[in-house]
């Protein structure tokens, strides 16, 4: 809002403004008669020979120009144009807008109605709810998760049988719902640094593999003293927590030697935020039904 | 007045001219330039910290404003994707403001909180391997890079001469503030904070 002599200001620069416009079309007119008694041009003449006609402006003009100062002390009576005056409509652009999200509102509410009251599972059979369900992954998941749900490095895919926090669906729902914190402690202070290659290689033997340095037999005491204690004594994780299983080929941040062995000696912190207040319940239970409908059968038969 | 006077004192003309234009500049722009909303900070806006100013040169540097604006309008598709709308006084402490006009991609004036530190970290060392069908480009250089902490207190004395309150205190540990973090730390820094006060708005 501005201050009172500044609207003043405003007000003043916009009405006299308009008023030389008007005053400008009728002096004109006045000259015209003058010139039409006297000369057609205007008197002065460059390089001896070169005269300028001081013709009347064309009338299709000079109406425009009439038009468009009526159209103007109408508009400034109609909308917030003079000042701090609010204009006889009342318009304004924040109402506007709030009129706007309150129509979309409605709008929103009124599609949410049709699949409120389901359970995610049911939704999961409904393509109309797929179809909103992925409207809302697209604008909501899919930067961390992926277009496809195929995730990425410390972001979970959403399409294999693995799930850190439990699959199923009121697991998958507090997920979205109330977000998850995932936390792996560094252990390089712990461990030190032959421990910790120790770990690496027992981890890496769990899904069957190798490792180029390091002592699984001692990296299996490591793990049965600290590790166990989150991820289980058959590392199958825990959802609970959301310790991931290490005995499967599927590798949050990466299942390289290089990159176990920095999980485990600086430690991880994945963070899935809350969406319940913004989404509602319906929404989430949308979202929870497209994600379950992304992976196969999984629904069914929940993963760890 | 005759014309003819006008038309041969080019001086006379001139001034004659820029009065005339003038008027739509005095009427519209010059009374923001004492309205509050505009010169006032909106609620929760404050100066940048230092590493969140070293950040914020970043972005100009590697030229962010190209593809990325930051003025959300006060249209309901956009509050619904972004947050609430942009207002004047959320960019007193930017110089310069960071508008943009082109949205290659999308606008970053509430991207603060939205992402994790290392989904930033991920995604601007190589944005395809978060986000498959970006076509952004990769900055996988600014990890590499350290800041100069030498030449951070003299860019807050230079914003304070231009009525950006720092506090004695902020400038003498500027240096401090940012000593030992990479240019990554800092860009990742200030995308955290925008947006971040709007969330406390109506």
């Amino acid at each position: 809002m501005m201050s009172s002599g500044w609207s003043l200001f405003v007000i003043l620069g916009a009405v006299l403004n308009t008023a030389a416009a008007v005053w400008l079309l009728f002096w004109m007119r006045k000259r015209r008669g003058e010139a039409a008694q006297t000369s057609d041009t205007t008197g002065h003449v460059w390089d001896g020979d070169l005269r300028e006609y001081n013709n009347p402006l064309p009338r299709w003009w000079l109406w425009m120009f009439i038009l468009s100062v009526v159209f103007a002390i109408g508009y400034v009576f109609l909308y917030p144009a003079l000042g701090n005056s609010k204009g006889v409509l009342g318009w304004s652009q924040v109402r506007q807008f709030e009129e706007m999200q309150q129509e979309q509102e409605r709008r929103s509410q009124a599609m949410l109605a049709r699949f409120s009251g389901r359970s995610s599972l049911e939704l999961v059979q409904d393509p109309a709810a797929l179809a909103v369900g992925r409207n809302l992954f697209a604008n909501n998941c899919a930067a961390c998760h992926g277009s496809d749900g195929g995730g990425a490095s410390g972001f979970p895919s959403l399409t294999d049988a693995s799930w850190q926090w439990g699959g199923t669906p009121e697991a998958i729902e507090t997920s979205i719902s109330q977000g998850r914190m995932g936390v792996m402690t560094p252990w390089a202070e712990f461990l030190g640094d032959k421990g910790v290659e120790d770990t690496v290689a027992y981890v890496m033997s769990l899904s069957g593999r190798r490792s180029a340095a390091g002592d699984a037999a001692a990296g299996k005491a490591h793990f049965d003293m600290v590790c166990v204690a989150c991820h289980g004594a058959d590392a199958k994780g825990n959802v609970d927590v959301g310790a991931p299983d290490l005995s499967d080929r599927i590798w949050l941040y990466g299942g390289s030697a290089s990159a176990i062995r920095e999980t485990i000696a600086k430690g991880r912190q994945g963070n899935m935020p809350a969406h319940g207040d913004r989404f509602g319940d319906t929404r989430v239970k949308l979202l929870a039904a497209y994600v379950m409908s992304m992976g196969a059968s999984r629904a069914a038969k929940p993963g760890t | 007045m005759k014309h003819e006077i006008i038309e041969k004192n080019a001086g006379l003309l001139g001034v004659l001219v820029a009065i005339v234009i003038s008027v739509g500049g005095l009427v519209e722009i010059v009374p923001l330039a004492f309205t509050a909303e505009v010169t006032q900070p909106a609620p929760g806006i404050e100066p940048y910290t230092a590493l969140q100013l070293e950040g914020r040169d970043i972005y100009i540097r590697e030229g962010c404003y190209n593809c990325h604006s930051q003025m959300v309008r006060p249209l309901r598709g956009e509050t619904e994707r972004y947050g609430h709308y942009s207002l004047a006084g959320e960019s007193v402490y930017d110089r310069p403001f960071q508008f943009g006009s082109k949205r290659t991609g999308p606008d970053l004036a509430r991207v603060g909180g939205r992402y994790s530190d290392q989904w930033h970290r991920l995604h601007l060392i190589n944005p395809r391997e978060l986000v498959p069908e970006s076509n952004m480009p990769g900055y996988p250089w600014l990890e590499g890079a350290a800041l100069d902490p030498a030449g951070t207190p003299a860019k807050l004395r230079v914003l304070r001469t231009l009525g950006t309150p720092y506090t004695d205190a902020q400038i003498a540990t500027a240096s401090a503030d940012v000593a030992g973090r990479t240019e990554m730390d800092a860009l990742i820094a200030y995308l955290q904070m925008l947006g971040m006060a709007s969330r406390q708005w109506k």
